[in-house]
C-alpha cells in the first residue's frame, strides 16, 4: 500500500514566483491497484510521480510504502521496488549500448553490480522471446545500438526493462505520449498485459482519456494540485470518454483557457 | 629507426594516459581537468620512492593508488559537494600542484643514478642486441595489459553501470543504483591510470619536473579523438585498441612534424589547430549524405 500524507510542495519558494502546488495533499493507493491519472498541464500529475519516486523534494508531509516511511529515502533506493517509464523514450534505455547489453543490465537490477560478467549468453534466447512478443522485429537486432532504434521501439524496450525484475510499483509518466497512435496502442496493450501478469501496483499518467477509461481500475482527475475526480468500482464502470471530456472542459473553462 | 622506437615508446606511455582519459572524457562525459596534476602526481610519488631505494616495480601500484585517491577527491567534490565538474577538476588540479611539490621535495628531481623498471640488473643481463628494444617491449606489455584489463572491466556489471552513467544517468537511478558513486569510481580508475602513466614517464625520462603535467589533458584528449574518429572505419578494432593506436599515431605525427622542421615553439599551436580540424571534419557522426532525388 502506498500512502501520501499531508504532502506540501512549493515551487520557487522564497521568491515572488512562489507557487504552492500541493497543500496538504492526501492519497492512498491499495496494493495491486491500477490507477490512471488525468488532468491539464500544471495540475500536478508529474509532480505527484516525482514525489513518489523521490526525484523532487517535498516541503512537508510523509510518503509511506506498506507502512514504512520512505520520505527521506534517496531516489535510487526507492527504485529497488519501483519501475518507471518516462515520456521521453530516450530516458529508459542507453543509446550507445546494444539491445542485448541493455536487456542484460536491466536483468541485473537488484543484484550487486560487481565484477561478474554482465551479459549472460544463456539468457539471450529468453530476451529474444520477450522482445518477440512486441512484434516490432527487435528480436533479430540484439547487436544493434539502441540509439539507432525508433522512439516506439525504445519505449517498448524501456517498458520491458523496467518490469523485468521483481518490483512492486510501476510508474508510467505519459509513456505513450511521444508515440504515433499505432505504436501507442501496441505499448498500451503490452502495459495492460504486464500489469495483469505481474500483479503490479500501477500509477499511469496519461493525456489519452480513452486509455484512462479503458485501462486500470481507478481514475483520478487532478486540477491545481487537488483531486477533482476519484472514481473506482461501480462509479467508474459506466464512465464514458464523453463524460470525462465534459468534466475536463468544465475545469479548463473555469481557468479561462 | 631510433625515431620510430622513441615514437612507439612515448606513444605507449601516453596510451595508458589516454585510456584513463577515455573513461572520463568519452564514457563519463566528464571534463576532468585534474589530469594535468594527477599525471605529475604519479611521477612525484615515483621519484620519492626510487630515491628511497624502493623497488621500481612497487612504484607502479603505489602511484596508481595515489592517482585513484586524487580521482576520488575530484568525484567527492563534484558529487557530494555539488561543485560543477569542470570546477571540481580545476580545484583538485591546483591543490595537487602543491602536494606534488611536497612529495617530490623540489621542482626538479634527477634519477639518473637509480635503477628503474627500464634500467636494472635483470635488463642488464639481457643480450646486448636486445638492449635497444627493451623499453618498447616493457611498455608494450604494460600498455596491452592495461588495455585488456580495461576491456575485461567494461564487460562486467560494474563496467556496464559505468557506461550507463555517462550515457543515461536517469536509467542508473531506475536500476536502483547511485549514479554519483559510479562517477566517483570512474574518476578514481581514470586517475589511477593517468598516475600510472606519469610514473612510467618519470622512470622513462629519469627525472621528475613539476611542470611535466602541463597540457596532459589536451594531449590525451587528442589521442582519444584521433583514435576514435580516424579509426572509426575499422569497426573490428575495439574502442580501447583505437585509443592506444590513436596515441601512437598522434605521437608519430608530432615527431614527423618536428623532423620536417616545425619549430618546437609552434608545436602547441599546431596541435590545437590539428585537433580542431579533426573534431570539425571528423564530425561526431554528422556525416553529410548526398541526396539522390
Amino acid at each position: 500500500m502506498l500512502e501520501l500524507k499531508n504532502i506540501v510542495k512549493i515551487y520557487q519558494g522564497g521568491t515572488v514566483n512562489e507557487t504552492c502546488l500541493f497543500d496538504e495533499f492526501n492519497l492512498t493507493i491499495p496494493e495491486k491497484q491500477f490507477v490512471c491519472v488525468v488532468g491539464s498541464n500544471g495540475s500536478g500529475k508529474t509532480s505527484l510521480l516525482n514525489i513518489i519516486c523521490g526525484s523532487i523534494p517535498i516541503e512537508d508531509g510523509a510518503i509511506l510504502i506498506g507502512g514504512e516511511n520512505i520520505t527521506r529515502m534517496p531516489e535510487h533506493k526507492r527504485h529497488r521496488r519501483i519501475g518507471r517509464v518516462y515520456q521521453d523514450p530516450a530516458r529508459g534505455t542507453c543509446p550507445s549500448m546494444t539491445i542485448l547489453e541493455n536487456m542484460s543490465m536491466a536483468d541485473n537490477k537488484g543484484k550487486p553490480f560487481n565484477l561478474m560478467p554482465c551479459v549472460n549468453r544463456k539468457k539471450t534466447d529468453e530476451y529474444r522471446a520477450m522482445l518477440a512478443q512486441l512484434g516490432l522485429g527487435l528480436e533479430d537486432k540484439m547487436g544493434v545500438m539502441v540509439g539507432n532504434l525508433s522512439g516506439g521501439q525504445r519505449q517498448a524496450m524501456a517498458l520491458l526493462m523496467s518490469t523485468m525484475t521483481p518490483i512492486e510499483f510501476l510508474i508510467l509518466d505519459e509513456h505513450t505520449a511521444a508515440l504515433d497512435p499505432k505504436t501507442a496502442e501496441i505499448i498500451m496493450e503490452l502495459t495492460g498485459r504486464i500489469v495483469a501478469q505481474k500483479q503490479l501496483t500501477t500509477i499511469m499518467v496519461t493525456h489519452n482519456l480513452r486509455y484512462a477509461v479503458e485501462y486500470g481500475d481507478r481514475l483520478l482527475m487532478m486540477h491545481q494540485g487537488k483531486l477533482e475526480l476519484d472514481l473506482s468500482g461501480e462509479a467508474r464502470k459506466d464512465l464514458k470518454v464523453e463524460h470525462l471530456l465534459e468534466r475536463f472542459n468544465a475545469i479548463s473553462i473555469e481557468c479561462g483557457n | 629507426m631510433n625515431l620510430l622506437l622513441s615514437v612507439l615508446e612515448q606513444g605507449l606511455i601516453y596510451a595508458i594516459l589516454a585510456l584513463g582519459v577515455y573513461i572520463t572524457f568519452k564514457i563519463l562525459d566528464f571534463p576532468d581537468m585534474s589530469v594535468d596534476s594527477s599525471f605529475p602526481l604519479g611521477a612525484a610519488v615515483t621519484a620519492l620512492m626510487i630515491q628511497a631505494g624502493i623497488s621500481p616495480l612497487l612504484t607502479l601500484p603505489v602511484s596508481m593508488l595515489a592517482g585513484a585517491a586524487a580521482g576520488v577527491l575530484t568525484g567527492v567534490i563534484h558529487v557530494k559537494l555539488k561543485v560543477r565538474d569542470l570546477l571540481a577538476g580545476i580545484i583538485v588540479m591546483t591543490a595537487l600542484y602543491s602536494v606534488n611539490l611536497h612529495i617530490a621535495g623540489r621542482a626538479n628531481v634527477q634519477l639518473f643514478s637509480f635503477s628503474t623498471i627500464f634500467k636494472n640488473e635483470l635488463v642488464a643481463s639481457l643480450p646486448a642486441a636486445m638492449q635497444p628494444y627493451v623499453p618498447v617491449i616493457i611498455l608494450a606489455i604494460i600498455a596491452i595489459a592495461v588495455k585488456l584489463l580495461m576491456d575485461a572491466y567494461l564487460a562486467t556489471r560494474s563496467g556496464f553501470l559505468l557506461r550507463a552513467t555517462g550515457d543515461n544517468a536517469t536509467l542508473v537511478a531506475t536500476l536502483a543504483k547511485d549514479a554519483g558513486k559510479v562517477k566517483i569510481l570512474g574518476l578514481s580508475i581514470a586517475n589511477a591510470l593517468v598516475a600510472l602513466s606519469g610514473c612510467i614517464m618519470c622512470q622513462y625520462q629519469r627525472y621528475f619536473d613539476i611542470s611535466m603535467g602541463t597540457g596532459t589533458l589536451v594531449l590525451a584528449v587528442a589521442s582519444v579523438i584521433v583514435g576514435t574518429q580516424l579509426l572509426r572505419g575499422f569497426r573490428f578494432l575495439g574502442a580501447t585498441t583505437a585509443v592506444v593506436l590513436g596515441s601512437i599515431l598522434y605521437k608519430g605525427c608530432v615527431a614527423l612534424a618536428l623532423s620536417l622542421g616545425l619549430s618546437p615553439f609552434d608545436l602547441k599551436l599546431v596541435t590545437a589547430v590539428l585537433l580542431l580540424v579533426i573534431i570539425i571534419f571528423g564530425g561526431q557522426g554528422r556525416k553529410k549524405v548526398k541526396r539522390h532525388a
